[in-house]
């Protein structure tokens, strides 16, 4: 396979990095800003059958999670692409996945909400994403790419990742990452799927093996109990290993460090630099990983201050000021509505921020 | 001695969760009987729905996933897309069917998924108690429905069978009960069909059962039997609603 | 003699076994299993023509039946 880059639209790179990365079915629902993914499958469906991929446009987005979640217990690889109100209505079947143990992967494409809201870039549904935004106590993995080299990335190793940990798996998108083209160096086809029947409890049918059964009902209270306490076990397991980050400029004793996720800390970057050429002592961090969140990042950090940048009205925020000793010192500058600030007003907030 | 009757191979030998007279308990032996009789344990998958069904699933030897309430054809479909060689039964309640799960069921008959449906029709939710169900007969009590079910409430029960035959993903649909000794052999001989089909890859194949909630419907389990003949036939008649069989036979014989 | 078998534990006395035995062999016991019904018992096994009617109806799967051909 070539390593030579190509432009590239993310949805379209994003889809066809996850059928390189062995997801062979998709079950969507269209949703601006995502309907480029199911449209791509769809066309590879019939343009290239020697991938053998499986395309199913759902009736709703409730109907295409439980899909996954079929597909995901017959063993095999399967995602949808979804957009906040889809992703609302796919939560039912986040729930169920997490306590059945399935690794379905979703793409959540950001865009601004409550309800039916716009369709410009968001990240008001990171309440939503990290904090199991269904019923009952459960987390999905999520991880949050920034450019669309990384979301080809993720998006393979997602699938990886749900299988490890038999749980579901959230790619974090926006409206902005979705519809940028941008130079890509698309991954390779990977080769690190499992036949279906030698996966985790995977429903087959019963040869030569005992009967697999997957069931989210409870048998009384202290069955659930203990069903809960060992889903509370796997979570601990993942957040010990799945934390992850980038930092910039943050071994250079920064008294100001901002925070910011997605293809939105692409212009918090560029305005931490333009606040650098300024004479601020500047840094950045990016968590990556949404859930678990990498308050690791934070550690050895009191007495700085913090600048949090979200496009929603404060959510990340409550993550940071966890993850740090003085609350006080984490500020917090928001854009609502689909509106992405400029990199100098970025670097107008950055000089608000008054140093102790 | 000779056997005349025995367990099916596939009964784990659990007792059933179900109250005593339930008619979930004679379709669930029926389905056991059928994979045996068709030596399919190694390829059957069974999808629960939410309902009484959900916790019973301890007395089957065979691949089970229990679903989300109403979401079986979806899930079913994804199952059977992933490996169609297999046998996938969706198994749905009133509730979980024509309640919950109605664009589920009828989408996946649009598409004409290669799964048989068994849907059973107790004309009332059972798990939650004896509430209405979509099913519920005009003038049937439930306790959501004192003094009985009324139009202006509640609309009419609505016939599965009938609305999924209208569809032509749907290669076969059978209104079958389990009321009597009789009723029970054709009910059997009709899940054998739809499964028999379904290996075939033909279509969705549909076999609604109405079955008796004695505790329901406030009555011994005998009378249960009688109600079904004296008043849930008449709304839900019995009987073959859709058979392409020939029509796909000749299709075959066609293409040869 | 043919034999009709009967889980006495697994049976929940819904009588449909009894109601739809054509030689009316089976009748409700006078004894209360575990879970607290009167299991079905065989009141005249002689009656018995092994026809497995009583199993065929059986919601619980408690009952089999044997014929005798010798």
């Amino acid at each position: 396979m070539s390593k030579e880059a190509v432009f590239m639209q993310g949805n379209q790179a994003m889809a066809e990095a996850a059928i390189r990365g062995g997801c062979k079915m998709f079950f969507g629902y269209p949703i601006t800003p995502s309907s480029e993914v199911p449209e791509y499958y769809a066309r590879v469906m019939v343009e290239r059958p020697e991938e053998n991929i499986t395309y199913i446009q759902a009736e709703t987005e409730c109907s295409a999670f439980n899909m996954i979640a079929g597909a995901a217990a017959a063993g095999h690889r399967s995602m949808t692409a979804t957009a906040g109100p889809g992703f609302s209505l796919g939560q039912e079947a986040m729930s169920y996945m997490s306590a059945a143990g399935l690794p379905g992967v979703v793409v959540q494409i950001m865009r601004p909400g409550p309800a039916d809201g716009e369709i410009l870039p968001a990240q008001g549904d990171y309440f939503q994403i990290t904090r199991g935004g269904g019923h009952g106590d459960y987390y999905t993995l999520a991880l949050a790419p920034w450019s669309i080299q990384e979301l080809v990335e993720i998006m393979q190793e997602s699938f990886v990742l749900a299988e490890k940990y038999n749980n579901p798996v959230v790619v974090v998108s926006d409206a902005m990452l979705a519809k940028l083209r941008e130079s890509v160096v698309l991954p390779d086809y990977t080769d690190n799927e499992a036949a279906p029947e030698e996966k985790h409890n995977t429903l087959t049918g019963a040869k030569g093996r005992k009967r697999h059964l997957i069931t989210t009902c409870g048998f009384g209270a202290v069955q659930w109990n203990q069903f809960n306490n060992d889903l509370q076990k796997k979570y601990a397991e993942i957040a010990a290993n799945e934390k992850r980050y980038e930092s910039y400029f943050m071994d250079e004793d920064p008294d100001i460090v901002v925070v910011a996720f997605g293809a939105y800390s692409r212009v918090c970057l560029s305005g931490v630099k333009m606040a650098r050429e300024a004479g601020l002592k500047v840094g950045m961090i990016r968590p990556i990983s949404l859930w678990p969140f990498p308050d690791n990042a934070f550690e050895g950090l009191d007495g700085k201050q913090f600048l949090v940048c979200e496009l929603n009205a404060g959510q990340m925020v409550q993550d940071v000021k966890l993850s740090v000793k003085n609350k006080d010192d984490v500020h917090f500058f928001g854009m609502l509505g689909g509106i992405v600030p400029t990199p100098k007003e970025i670097c107008a907030e950055i000089q608000k921020v008054e140093v102790k | 001695m000779k056997v005349v009757y025995e367990a099916p191979k596939i009964n784990t030998g659990v007792p059933t969760t179900y109250c005593g007279g339930c008619g979930h308990g004679i379709i669930n032996r029926l389905i056991a009987e059928v994979i045996d009789e068709m030596e399919l344990k190694e390829k059957a998958v069974l999808l629960w729905p939410i309902g009484c069904s959900c916790v019973n699933v301890n007395t089957m030897d065979i691949d089970q996933l229990c679903c989300l309430h109403g979401r079986g054809p979806a899930s079913g479909t994804g199952m059977k897309r992933a490996n169609p060689d297999n046998l996938v039964i969706v198994y749905q309640g009133d509730g979980d069917m024509v309640s919950e799960g109605m664009a589920e069921i009828m989408h996946a008959a649009i598409r004409g998924e290669k799964f048989t449906v068994i849907f059973v029709n107790n004309a009332i939710y059972g798990m939650t108690g004896a509430q209405m169900a979509p099913t519920t007969l005009l003038g049937q009590n439930a306790s959501t429905a004192p003094g009985g079910r009324q139009v202006i409430n509640s609309g009419y029960p609505v016939k599965m069978a009938e609305l999924l035959a209208e569809l032509p993903g749907t290669v076969y649909s059978e209104r079958v009960t389990v009321n009597t000794p009789a009723n029970i052999i054709k009910a059997k001989k009709a899940i054998k069909k739809a499964f028999e089909l379904q290996m075939k890859g033909e279509g969705m194949t549909f076999v609604e059962v109405l079955s008796m909630c004695p505790t329901g419907w406030s009555m011994s389990p005998v009378k249960a039997c009688e109600w079904v003949d004296t008043n849930m036939t008449e709304i839900f008649p019995l009987g073959v609603v859709k058979d392409e069989t020939e029509g796909l036979k000749q299709q075959e014989e066609a293409a040869k | 003699m043919n034999q009709v078998k009967i889980d006495f534990e697994r049976c929940k006395e819904c009588g449909y076994c009894i109601h739809y035995c054509p030689k009316k062999v089976l009748v409700k016991g006078d004894k209360i299993n575990k879970k607290g019904y009167f299991a079905a018992e065989v009141a005249d096994p002689e009656g018995c023509i092994a026809c497995g009617t009583c199993a065929r109806v059986c919601p619980d799967v408690c009952i089999s039946v044997y014929k005798d051909v010798e």
